[in-house]
């Protein structure tokens, strides 16, 4: 198997599955261009994280990751929520496969997003305005210049640079370039 | 627990007649089929034979026949060893678009070394238009390429007409026929074509032994050098036991093919009815009548491949995905784009492609078990609660 028992375990029961509808933030990741989308949400009494419910779609690593963010975050204060890392997360799974870390980044980029979102809305309400609730789809981003890829070019439309994935980490990588700037792989042509 | 092998296009199983023949030269007769001796001499008409019963079962001549390590190498081998022989009548070549990634990239490869490549497109069911070859061809086309069938949604090409075509304008066709060979009638002289690449790993044979069927008179660049083996083209000593294996596994397939068309189609028939009834939101790809016997291919709409099929070998199924998470490179098939599908439907593409064993009631259990899956990941997808939220409104 190429995943550890621990992501399979939390795969098979993911923990605090669903949707929150009266969530006080609110936060997406990701979208099927990239292969995973994830929802998060949380519920905050007095500075602490309450309940954590998530939705994802997308691979097994997408779905423990989840499950284990949601797991992780339960119960901490915002700002221990805030330092939990995508390390931390693929640590907590005991490890991930390279071509899957990807996926580590995204529950913990969910997360925050919810939080900050919490934290938006704590301020306009402040304000006395309407809570935002909009959230923002993500998207792929070049690795050079972090300018979001929509997913269908060869290059990226900023910087130019002609991308190609990876064959070792799978993430785009400068086509020209001798190694990867994820994984350090050089880069062997079939 | 019930285990149910439904990953045809991924390998067979070994038929056991064909692990009998290869056994010997596993064992004992290890001779080289170049060397002088007895055993050398053993070697080689064990090598031989073989070479008529591939041969008899594409209605080749044996010395039309070039033994390889994998239905990828004869697909490289053709590519790359055509267009050079013939290079100096033309760079460009035309492949369809949802050609085996060992097509694609050899093509790429040729790129770089200053040929041209033109792509031509599929529709919604994956077939290619002969029309669109015939557009597509330039005073400079040497060589076309386009598979018999798709190993990821099960389309049958029109091979024999765009190889009339290639015929008419002078032009050596190629087809990769490594999902077909074995599984459907192949005649290379009714179809028409210069090389044909098979692999016996897709007709119950063992891994590692495929051949390049290359009609006689056709001039190609030899792709490893070396020795005289394989009259030069493919030096190297021979796997003995895998071109053995292979024999025996093309004997076998031409005996059985009618029986097995028969049965194969009527459990994929029974599966491709049998799962939108189950699951809603489920659409075939591939084309629903021009397709391999056993081949039913899907996408499960606001869920991921990957999820489904690590959920569906918890309980003893091996499946198929075309998705970006079950590909290494994480990008959603290039087959299934192609065909114009959406990237988030891409994403649920699951294979279910039968072997000779299957039973019906391999086909019930997974209709049973899979419905249930795809219930608990829909629960868990944001892609399906958009989608209910959209049409409650």
């Amino acid at each position: 198997m190429m995943y550890s028992e621990k992501v399979m375990e939390h795969f098979q029961n993911p923990r605090n599955v669903g949707v929150m509808k009266d969530a006080d933030g609110v936060g997406q990741v990701g979208n099927p261009v990239c292969g995973d989308m994830m929802t998060f949400y949380i519920k905050v009494k007095n500075n602490r994280i309450d309940d954590v419910k998530f939705q994802t779609f997308g691979c097994g690593a997408a779905i423990a990751v989840s499950s284990m963010v949601s797991e992780m975050a339960m119960g901490k204060t915002i700002e221990e929520a805030m330092k939990i890392t995508n390390k931390s997360v693929a640590e907590e799974l005991d490890g991930l496969p390279k071509n899957k870390l990807h996926c580590s980044n995204l529950g913990a980029d969910a997360l925050h997003k919810a939080i900050e979102n919490y934290m938006e809305r704590q301020k306009a309400a402040e304000k006395k305005k309407q809570p935002d609730k909009s959230v923002e789809a993500e998207k792929c981003y070049c690795p050079y210049c972090e300018d979001p890829i929509e997913g269908v070019e060869e290059y990226c439309q900023r910087c130019q640079i002609e991308l190609e994935d990876c064959p070792e980490c799978g993430k785009p990588a400068n086509k020209n370039a001798a190694e990867c700037p994820h994984c350090g792989a050089t880069k062997v042509r079939i | 627990m019930r285990k149910v092998y439904l990953d045809h296009i991924a390998s067979t199983p070994i038929h056991r007649e064909a692990v009998e023949a290869m056994l010997p030269h596993l064992k004992v007769n290890y001779g080289n089929p170049q060397s002088l001796h007895s055993m050398g001499q053993e070697a080689l008409k064990a090598v031989e034979e073989a070479r008529e019963k591939t041969a008899c079962l594409i209605s080749a001549q044996p010395e039309e026949v070039i033994f390889t390590s994998s239905g990828s190498e004869a697909n490289n081998f053709a590519i790359k060893g055509l267009a050079s022989a013939l290079q100096s009548r033309g760079k460009h070549i035309i492949h369809s678009a949802i050609e085996h990634q060992s097509i694609l990239h050899s093509a790429k490869t040729l790129e770089k070394a200053g040929f041209t490549l033109t792509a031509v497109p599929v529709d919604g069911k994956g077939l290619v238009d002969p029309e669109s070859v015939r557009e597509a061809i330039t005073s400079e086309t040497i060589l076309v390429s386009v598979m018999l069938a798709n190993g990821e949604v099960g389309t049958l090409e029109p091979v024999a007409e765009i190889a009339s075509i290639c015929k008419e304008k002078n032009i050596v066709f190629h087809t990769d026929a490594v999902d077909a060979v074995g599984n459907i009638p192949v005649d290379v002289k009714k179809l028409g074509v210069d090389a044909l690449s098979l692999a016996a790993n897709q007709f119950y044979g063992p891994s590692g032994a495929a051949a390049l069927y290359l009609r006689k008179g056709t001039r190609i660049m030899p792709f490893i050098d070396g020795g005289i083996q394989e009259r030069g083209r493919r030096a190297g000593m021979e796997n003995v036991a895998g071109i053995v294996g292979l024999g025996r596994a093309a004997e076998i397939a031409e005996e059985k093919l009618e029986e097995r068309v028969k049965k194969m189609s009527d459990l994929r028939d029974r599966l491709i009815r049998g799962l939108p009834e189950k699951i809603d939101h489920v659409r075939l790809t591939g084309h629903p009548e021009k397709r391999l016997p056993h081949h039913a291919s899907f996408c499960i709409e606001f869920v991921e491949g990957e999820a489904m099929l690590l959920n569906l070998d918890m309980q003893g199924i091996a499946a198929a995905s075309g998705s970006a998470c079950t590909s290494r490179a994480l990008k959603a098939s290039h087959v299934l784009l192609a065909m114009g599908l959406d990237h988030a439907l891409a994403q649920g593409s699951v294979v279910f492609s039968l072997v000779e064993d299957n039973t019906e009631e391999d086909i019930q259990y997974l209709l049973d078990v899979f419905p249930p899956i795809i219930d608990r990941l829909r629960q868990m997808s944001p892609l399906y609660t958009q989608y209910l939220e959209e049409n409650k409104k």
